[in-house]
C-alpha cells in the first residue's frame, strides 16, 4: 500500500483546561476525498485549524506525504510555509476573499511566490520586462482556466464581493487550488448552499480529485454532500475518534448514532 | 492674482514633500493598522545622507546643471538604500516583536524609536543647523507684473516632476505588480494572505523599506528646498505629513498624495495672508478639525469594526 498522503497521530488541542481535540488519528489517502463529521462542537474545526497551522496543537504529529517534494511534519511548520512548501490549501467556514479585489487578482494572490521570482522583486514588475510579462500572462491563463471551469470567466473583472453567494463559495476553492495544492482542506463549503449548488459543488469536488489529483479533506454538516462523494469518513464526538471508514460503514455504526441522535434509556 | 499665483506654485511644491512622507504612514496604517510616528525621523535621516553625499560629491552652486541633476539622482539613490535599511532595521527590531500585542505598544516604540533617531542624529551629526548653499539658482518668469513677478525656480521644477514620477512609479508597484497585489491582499486579510503562502512578514518589512526610501528623496528634496536641516526637521514635517494622511483618508494612497498637496498649499497660502510665524498652526488645526468633522477624511473608507 502507498504511503498516506496526509498521517495525523494522536493530534491534541487544548485551550486553558479544556480539551478540545484528544489523542486524534487518522490517515488521508492520496486521490481520496476524507470527510470529517460529528455534531457540533466535536472539534472538527480545531483539528482543521492545526493541520494547516493557524493553531499549534499541544501535542501529537501531522506528517504530510508529498508525492515529489518528501515528508513534512505540519505542526513545526510556519502557516505560509505549509501552503507554499508543503502545498496544503485551506478554506474557512466563512467566506474570506478579498472583496475589494477583483475576482483574477484573487487567483492571482494564490500565485505571487511565483509571479515574484520572475519580477525580481518587482523591479521587472514596475517597468514591464518581458520576463515579467510572460509570468504575469502565464498566471492569468491559469487563473482564467480555472474561472472557466466554475463558469465565472466573463466575471474576472468583477470586484469578488460583487458575486452571488454561491459563486463566491467556489472562487474560494479554486483560489485554493491556484496554489497548486496536493492537499484541499475545506471546511463546511456546503453551508449556506442551496440543494442544486451542493450537487453542483459535489461534482466539482469529485473532478478536482479525479483530473487534478488533489487530495481532499472536508468538514461538512450537510449529510447528503458528504455521505455522496467521500470516499472515507472519520467521526468525532467530543474530540475523540468514535468512528473511521467507509460512508456506508459510519452509516450503520450504533456509535455514530448515537452520537447524532441519543439513545433511548 | 500674481501673488497668488505664486504662491500656489510654492504651495504645490511643499506639498509634494509632504506627500511623498505621508504615503509611509498611510501604507504602513493600512496593512498593519499602526502610525509609525518615527516616519518623520526617516525623513530626517534621509535628508542627513543627502547632505553627505552631496558635500562629497562636491556639487556646488556653479556645478553645469546637467551634470548637477545627474549626481542627484545619483545621491537621491543612495539616500533612498540608505534610509531604506533603516527602515528595515526599525519594522524588524522595533515593531515586529511587538505584533499581536496591544495597540498601544507599537505607538510607544514608534515614539521611543524617533526620539532615538533623533539624538543619533543629533550625537552623531551635532546639534547646529546645516546649511547648504543654493544649487540650480535660477528659473523662469511667468509673468511680470506692475508690483509682483511670478517666478517658478529650476528646483521646483525638479522637485514636482520628480514627486509626479515617483508616485507614477509607486502606483505601477500597487496595482501592476505581485507585491502590490499581495499589500493590497494583506490589508484586507492579513491571516488569509498567509494561507496562500505568502511570506507576509516580508510584504511588511518592504511597506517600511519602500515607504522609507519615497520619505528619503521627500529628504532630499526638503535639504534643496529650505538649503538648511537640522536634527529636529523630522517632527514637524513629520506630522504635517500624517497630518495630510489623515486628511486624504488614512489608508488611502491617492488621499496621501492629495492630502499632501493640500497640506502644503494651507501651509503656504496661511503664511502668505496672515501671519508666517502661525503657519504651524494652520497645518496642525487641520488635523483637529478633520479629526473631528471628518474622521475617514477625503477619500478614507468609514471605520469598519473587524469582528
Amino acid at each position: 500500500m502507498t504511503k498516506p498522503l496526509l498521517t495525523v497521530k494522536d493530534l491534541t488541542m487544548r485551550f486553558g483546561g479544556l480539551v478540545a481535540v484528544d489523542k486524534f488519528s487518522f490517515e488521508v489517502q492520496a486521490g481520496h476525498i476524507t470527510a470529517i463529521i460529528g455534531p457540533n462542537g466535536a472539534g472538527k474545526t480545531t483539528a482543521f485549524n492545526c493541520i494547516t497551522g493557524f493553531y499549534k496543537p499541544s501535542g501529537g504529529s501531522i506528517a504530510l506525504h508529498h508525492p515529489s517534494r518528501g515528508d513534512f511534519s505540519l505542526e513545526t511548520m510556519e502557516d505560509h510555509k505549509i501552503s507554499r512548501i508543503a502545498k496544503v490549501a485551506r478554506t474557512f467556514q466563512n467566506i474570506r476573499l478579498f472583496g475589494g479585489m477583483t475576482v483574477l487578482e484573487n487567483l492571482m494572490i494564490s500565485q505571487h511566490n511565483e509571479l515574484m521570482r520572475a519580477s525580481m522583486f518587482s523591479i521587472a514588475g514596475i517597468f514591464g520586462l518581458p520576463s515579467y510579462r510572460r509570468a504575469e500572462k502565464e498566471a492569468i491563463e491559469k487563473s482564467m482556466a480555472w474561472l472557466k471551469r466554475i463558469g465565472i470567466a466573463d466575471k474576472a473583472d468583477d470586484a469578488a464581493a460583487a458575486l452571488p453567494y454561491g459563486q463566491q463559495r467556489k472562487l474560494e476553492i479554486v483560489r485554493a487550488l491556484c496554489t497548486d495544492p496536493v492537499l484541499l482542506c475545506l471546511d463546511e463549503p456546503a453551508a449556506g448552499l442551496n440543494p442544486k449548488e451542493s450537487d453542483d459543488l459535489g461534482v466539482f469536488l469529485r473532478e478536482i480529485r479525479d483530473k487534478d489529483h488533489v487530495g481532499i479533506l472536508l468538514i461538512e454538516h450537510d449529510m447528503s454532500v458528504v455521505m455522496e462523494i467521500s470516499d472515507h469518513i472519520v467521526v468525532l464526538d467530543y474530540g475523540r475518534k468514535i468512528s473511521d471508514g467507509t460512508p456506508a460503514l459510519v452509516r450503520n455504526d450504533a456509535a455514530v448514532i448515537k452520537a447524532y441522535l441519543g439513545v433511548d434509556e | 492674482m500674481d501673488y497668488l499665483a505664486q504662491q500656489l506654485i510654492n504651495g504645490l511644491t511643499l506639498g509634494s514633500i509632504y506627500g511623498l512622507i505621508a504615503i509611509g504612514y498611510t501604507m504602513v496604517y493600512g496593512i498593519i493598522g499602526m502610525i509609525n510616528f518615527a516616519h518623520g525621523d526617516v525623513f530626517m535621516v534621509g535628508s542627513f545622507v543627502s547632505l553627505i553625499c552631496i558635500l562629497l560629491f562636491g556639487i556646488t552652486g556653479s556645478t553645469d546643471i546637467v551634470i548637477g541633476i545627474g549626481i542627484l539622482m545619483i545621491v537621491a539613490v543612495i539616500a533612498m538604500a540608505i534610509s531604506g535599511v533603516y527602515g528595515w532595521t526599525i519594522e524588524r527590531l522595533a515593531y515586529r516583536p511587538l505584533r499581536g500585542s496591544f495597540r498601544l505598544a507599537p505607538l510607544i516604540t514608534a515614539i521611543g524609536v524617533s526620539i532615538f533617531l533623533q539624538n543619533f542624529v543629533q550625537e552623531t551629526q551635532g546639534a547646529r543647523v546645516k546649511p547648504l548653499q543654493a544649487l540650480f539658482a535660477g528659473g523662469f518668469t511667468l509673468h511680470e507684473g506692475t508690483e509682483f513677478t511670478v517666478r517658478i525656480t529650476y528646483m521646483q521644477i525638479l522637485i514636482v516632476l520628480l514627486t509626479i514620477a515617483l508616485m507614477a512609479g509607486f502606483s505601477l508597484l500597487i496595482s501592476r505588480t505581485s507585491l502590490g497585489r499581495a499589500q493590497r491582499a494583506c490589508e484586507q486579510d492579513l491571516k488569509m494572505t498567509q494561507l496562500l503562502g505568502i511570506d507576509v512578514d516580508r510584504t511588511i518589512s518592504m511597506t517600511f523599506v519602500i515607504g522609507a526610501m519615497l520619505a528619503a528623496v521627500a529628504g532630499l528634496m526638503y535639504l534643496l528646498y529650505y538649503g538648511v536641516i537640522d536634527f529636529f526637521i523630522g517632527f514637524s514635517a513629520g506630522v504635517k505629513a500624517f497630518t495630510a494622511a489623515v486628511l486624504g483618508g488614512i489608508g488611502s494612497l491617492p488621499g496621501a498624495m492629495i492630502g499632501g498637496v493640500l497640506i502644503g498649499l494651507i501651509e503656504v497660502l496661511f503664511a502668505a495672508y496672515f501671519s508666517s510665524e502661525y503657519k504651524d498652526v494652520a497645518a496642525f488645526s487641520m488635523l483637529i478639525i478633520v479629526l473631528i468633522f471628518m474622521p475617514q477624511g477625503l477619500l478614507g473608507r468609514p471605520e469598519i469594526e473587524k469582528v
